[in-house]
């Protein structure tokens, strides 16, 4: 189906179950541990045998030796993949680093053998025996150092270019009533999802079948053909849950290609979990970046102009971290510039996590939006307001397709109480806390990509729909059944839901919020073919068929929908295919967030004490699983603003803190009540679901509105991230 | 991990004894420090002596009227026992704040006393670290070192004790009851009890090779507010960036420790001494000869502003 005019009515728009919180289909398989993660399938194949990954100890140079008689001799060992046995293996195309290193290391803990043993104790036991010499090389391992080094990077499909340029931006900002320049920092960040990446691989002559945890199905499966030389078509990916991903899975890792290794050369099923510490340093993060921001304004608070360059490092040959991308979309202003630079480090692969560019760039633009607020001596949400814009400001003939940010500002200040809060700083005291409020915009993108589906009638009545897409615990499940009910007119419980599987339509995948948008409009396209098919096989004028109530309706005659397949099953099979809405009109989805803090005027310890959300972002297809989405997100952005860092050695170029212990990401007892609102709309541009993304909406600018939060309580700015109580102990009031 | 024999001891004494017997010989109590490090092979024992069968999970009150706690109590029930809430309050406050629930049940009080550090470097075996292969060299310095020490450290190693409890029984004046492996039995103070560093980082603790711990008694109770106040970066489930257990007189005079800033729980007499001057004097007499890195700077304002809340918390 191609979607190309905007929509107009249509059955979902009936809304009697889509729109409606419904709890998750998938539920009680999780909460009663029946849902099979990629290491827990224990039955589809006999006779499993255990890998165990070895990381390289060094951060950049090549191996001169390795020993692995020891290990070959330890017991249960069935076999050793190194890269000298592995056979010919070319780089995925998604992959910076080589999934299996040697002799040549790139970073740290890259893989470089799998011991394949009869019990996971054995593997790793074994692993422990493998002795590697190395020729260490000196590298790049410090953003600030290799700063102005870094260069102008290629323009991508999620980047866009590297340079934009509106207007006069230098001339603008000299002469600007006000001005604000200033550089941010935002460290480098863990995914630290509970389920680390697995999964169980097992060959049948040529073809190969990987049980996994994947976010996207048909990049994973054409990479895996490409990295073992094979076809496509021999090779299958299951990945039917997923333990959280945040980004860290949109691609096949270490874990996939040593299992499929480690199979092939033991003629055994091989599963493969990389250990926790490997998920810091073996896999992807998002990459630290330094953030100026400069803006101008006029007396009454009118940007006039607005720049932002951006630094960030990765690889060689590896992709910029894009935080400047939304500057040039959110705020209105004559003369504009961005600029992406990207250095060379040789630390881990740096990549996509959840909301790449937006979360660590809305951190500093929101932050300085806040700084120049408080230099006009305006009201932070006055001065947004104030430059709020209905185009794309690169681009005025470009509208938004709907963006009702300054609403989420008014509703969120009226249920939060912002008109008690004081502009200047370090007003309020409440026993030993410094109390304080911020706000932030939230802003992240919708983006549109090709999803299919499969949905088959069968000859119970039952609805199946299949497709290739993936539930990464945000809903996916239900949000697909809830389509597929609303637009077959059945209840919930007569749609089965099968999911993240090779063998089913590809689907957009889980990643850039633009799962659950693209995939049910999958879902939406594949039942339009199936309701024609239904109106054929009953003689139906398929123009004016209803379906519902679990009938087929035409005309004074009604048919039980069952009866359709009576004679044999139906399928319908389709996908969304989207034309040039998106280059017409510019789709994105809004938040305002407020955060209230606690700063122990002792101590400096930060506490949120209260957390709001109210967000613009489509048609919410199911509100209690978006919320969740949004509260996991604002939760991420606590994190990000608070305790978030992975500690670099900038001498040996590792990440140091690279387990649950030292990777600090908040408890219970960080979050306090959270509170989300969603803002009634439905986007026609978007698909004929009329949704949008918020997976990732809930995580930008939050970590801005608690820094804000942070100053407003404490008097203390903190441009650099995470804002620990050692950036703000010089600040407080003298000691009693 | 390394495959490792196993045995169930039937009485401290024979636990000793075997212990005694292979070089490399360690108790398993609660395994939850002990069992993480052998995945990891930080820690490498041939052998394993459970001593949770030997009834060493009792407390009891003692002649000079304080409180016996045997070897395998676990931090849970000492916590809530209400002997210790009554007149220990400082203890069973620094225990619910280590750890999580579930690991408190688990947790017992020799092995917490003996846990090991959470120096990060301490943690990957490819990077040296004196403490667990001596002679290799000290990461940490130069390295990454937020969390390390301030105090009692040396060339060779600035890692810090990481237990809430111990500095709880430092103020208290705990001792630690032992058995040797010939049967001995011994009382070792609980300031004698960690070592510093030195030349030797890899020697944490005054007991000999199968010395078993068999109890830790706490002296008759302190009158007093009894303050644990622990800082660190998320509000629960981390390791202190720095510790006040106090126990304070009408008068703001009384006794402190300090936790996350040595190698040991961290108490002085003439920082003591300061406690009436208040937090500032305190802390620059239990501060003096500080070493920082420029991770850790902040931990000495951090302490002086952590004993300045506990002295408010006491006033009212
Ligand atoms: C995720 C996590 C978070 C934690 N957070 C905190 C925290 O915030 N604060 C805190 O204080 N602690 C914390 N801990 C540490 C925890 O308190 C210790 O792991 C626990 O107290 C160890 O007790 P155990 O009985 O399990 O010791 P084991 O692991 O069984 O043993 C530890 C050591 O003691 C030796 N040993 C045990 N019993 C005896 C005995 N009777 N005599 C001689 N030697 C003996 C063992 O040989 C071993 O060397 C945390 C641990 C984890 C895993
Ligand atoms: S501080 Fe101690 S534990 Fe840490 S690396 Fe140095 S020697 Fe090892």
């Amino acid at each position: 189906m191609r979607f190309d005019t905007p929509a107009t009515t249509n059955p979902i728009d009936q809304l009697k179950v889509i729109g409606q919180p419904t709890d998750r289909i998938d539920g009680p398989l999780k909460t009663t541990g029946l849902a099979r993660y990629a290491y827990e399938q224990h039955d589809v194949v006999a006779n499993q045998a255990y890998g165990y990954p070895v990381g390289a100890t060094i951060a950049k140079g090549r191996i001169t030796a390795m020993d692995l008689a020891a290990a070959r001799r330890a017991p249960g060992v069935l076999t050793i993949v190194t890269a000298e046995n592995a056979g010919k293996l070319v780089k995925g195309n998604f992959n910076t680093a080589k999934l299996l290193g040697g002799p040549e290391i790139e970073h740290y803990h890259q893989a470089i053998a799998v011991v394949v043993a009869e019990t996971f104790e054995q593997a790793r036991a074994a692993a422990a025996l493998i002795a590697v010499d190395y020729a260490e090389e000196a590298g790049s391992f410090d953003l600030a150092a290799a700063r102005d080094s870094a260069e102008k990077p290629e323009a991508s499909d999620f980047g866009g270019p590297p340079d934009t340029s509106v207007g006069d931006f230098a001339g603008a900002f000299a002469s600007a009533h006000a001005r604000l320049d200033q550089t941010y920092t935002t460290p480098d960040q863990a995914h630290a999802m509970m389920e680390p990446h697995a999964t169980l691989a097992a060959w049948e002559g040529d073809k190969l079948t990987l049980w996994t945890s994947n976010q996207m199905i048909a990049w994973g499966k054409a990479d895996v053909a490409r990295t073992l030389g094979i076809g496509k078509d021999k090779v299958r990916l299951i990945s039917p849950f997923v333990g959280g991903g945040f980004g860290s899975k949109l691609f096949v890792r270490a874990d996939a290609l040593l299992a499929a290794l480690g199979a092939r050369a033991s003629g055994r099923p091989v599963k493969v979990a990389l250990p926790r510490p490997y998920t810091f340093n073996n896999t992807t993060h998002r990459p630290a970046t330094i953030q100026r921001i400069r803006i101008g304004a006029s007396a009454e608070g009118r940007i006039t102009a607005i720049g932002h360059e951006g630094w960030s490092g990765d690889l060689p040959g590896g992709a910029p971290e894009t935080a400047v991308n939304q500057t040039r979309l959110i705020y209105a202003g004559e003369n504009r510039m961005t600029a992406t630079r990207l250095a060379v480090l040789h630390l881990p692969e740096g990549n996509a996590m959840r909301a790449p560019g937006e979360a660590p760039g809305m951190m500093a633009l929101e932050l300085a939006m806040d700084e120049m607020a408080e230099t006009l001596g305006l009201d932070p949400i006055a001065f947004r307001t104030l430059n709020e814009t209905e185009v794309d400001p690169e681009n005025p003939k470009r509208p938004f397709s709907q963006r009702q940010l300054v609403e989420c500002y008014r509703i969120g200040a009226e249920r939060f109480g912002w008109d008690r809060r004081r502009p200047h700083p370090r007003q309020v005291r409440e026993g030993r806390w410094l109390v304080g409020m911020g706000m932030a915009a939230g802003f992240r993108n919708n983006l549109l990509a090709t999803s299919g589906a499969r949905v088959r009638l069968g000859e119970d009545g039952m609805v199946t729909v299949e497709t290739d897409m993936t539930d990464i615990g945000t809903g996916t499940y239900t949000i697909v059944a809830q389509t597929a009910a609303e637009m077959m007119g059945v209840p919930l419980e007569s749609v089965i839901v099968r999911l993240g599987d090779s063998s089913f339509p590809v689907s957009a995948g889980s990643g850039g919020q633009w799962g659950a948008n693209n995939s049910t409009a999958g879902v939406y396209a594949a039942c339009v073919k199936l309701r024609e098919a239904v109106a054929q096989r009953l003689g139906f004028n398929s123009s004016d068929t209803v379906f519902a109530e679990g009938e087929v309706r035409s005309g004074n005659r009604s048919v039980p929908l069952a009866q359709a397949a009576a004679s044999g099953a139906l399928t319908g099979e389709d996908s969304i295919e989207y034309g040039d809405l998106a280059k017409t009109h510019q789709q994105s989805t809004f938040a305002a967030h407020f955060v209230e803090v606690g700063v122990d005027a002792f101590t400096a310890e930060v506490r949120v004490r209260r957390m709001l959300a109210v967000c613009a972002a489509g048609r919410i297809l199911n509100p209690k699983s978006a919320r969740s989405q949004v509260i996991g997100a604002m939760t991420m952005g606590v994190g990000a603003a608070l305790m978030e860092e992975l500690a670099v050695d900038k001498r040996r170029g590792f990440f140091v803190n690279h387990d649950l212990a030292g990777y600090e990401v908040p408890v219970h007892a960080d979050i306090p009540h959270q509170e989300v609102v969603f803002l009634d709309e439905a986007d026609p541009m978007s698909s004929p679901m009329k949704a949008k993304g918020v997976g990732e909406l809930g995580i930008c600018g939050v970590g801005a509105a608690v820094a804000n939060a942070i100053y407003n309580a404490s008097g203390t700015r903190v441009r650099h991230y995470p804002i620990t109580l050692d950036k703000l102990i010089g600040g407080l009031p003298e000691n009693v | 991990m390394r495959s490792f024999t196993y045995e169930r001891a039937a009485s401290p004494a024979e636990a000793a004894a075997a212990a005694a017997r292979q070089a490399k010989a360690k108790f398993i109590a609660g395994g939850t420090n002990l069992l993480d490090l052998m995945k990891l092979e930080i820690e490498t024992p041939g052998h394993l002596i459970d001593v949770n069968g030997l009834n060493l999970d009792t407390i009891e009150p003692t002649p000079e009227g304080g409180l016996r706690i045997g070897a395998l109590v676990r931090n849970t029930d000492l916590a809530a026992d209400p002997r210790i809430r009554r007149d220990y309050g400082v203890l069973s406050r620094a225990l619910l704040a280590g750890a999580s629930g579930q690991l408190r049940n688990r947790a017992t009080t020799a092995g917490n006393l003996l846990q090991r550090t959470r120096c990060p470097y301490f943690y990957d075996t490819a990077q040296p670290c004196n403490k667990r292969k001596p002679g290799s060299g000290c990461s940490a310095i130069g390295g990454f070192s937020r969390h390390l020490a301030v105090m009692g450290t040396s060339e060779a190693c600035i890692a810090t004790n990481p237990s809430d409890m111990a500095v709880a029984m430092r103020v208290l004046d705990a001792a630690i009851e032992t058995v040797k492996p010939d049967g001995a039995a011994r009382t070792i103070p609980i300031a004698e009890f960690h070592r510093l560093p030195g030349e030797t980082p890899h020697v944490e603790n005054a007991l000999e090779q199968g010395e078993l711990i068999t109890a830790v008694t706490l002296p008759k109770p302190a009158g007093g507010r009894h303050i644990y106040r622990k800082v660190r970066d998320r509000a629960s489930y981390a390791f202190a960036l720095v510790s006040v257990a106090a126990v304070i007189g009408r008068h703001g005079e009384g006794r402190f420790a300090v936790g996350g800033i040595a190698p040991k729980p961290w108490r002085m007499q003439a920082a003591e001494a300061e406690l009436p001057r208040g937090a500032k004097a305190a802390s620059a007499a239990l501060l003096a000869g500080a070493k920082t890195t420029h991770d850790n700077a902040f931990k000495l304002s951090l302490v002086e502003r952590t004993l300045g809340a506990v002295l408010h918390e006491a006033r009212g």
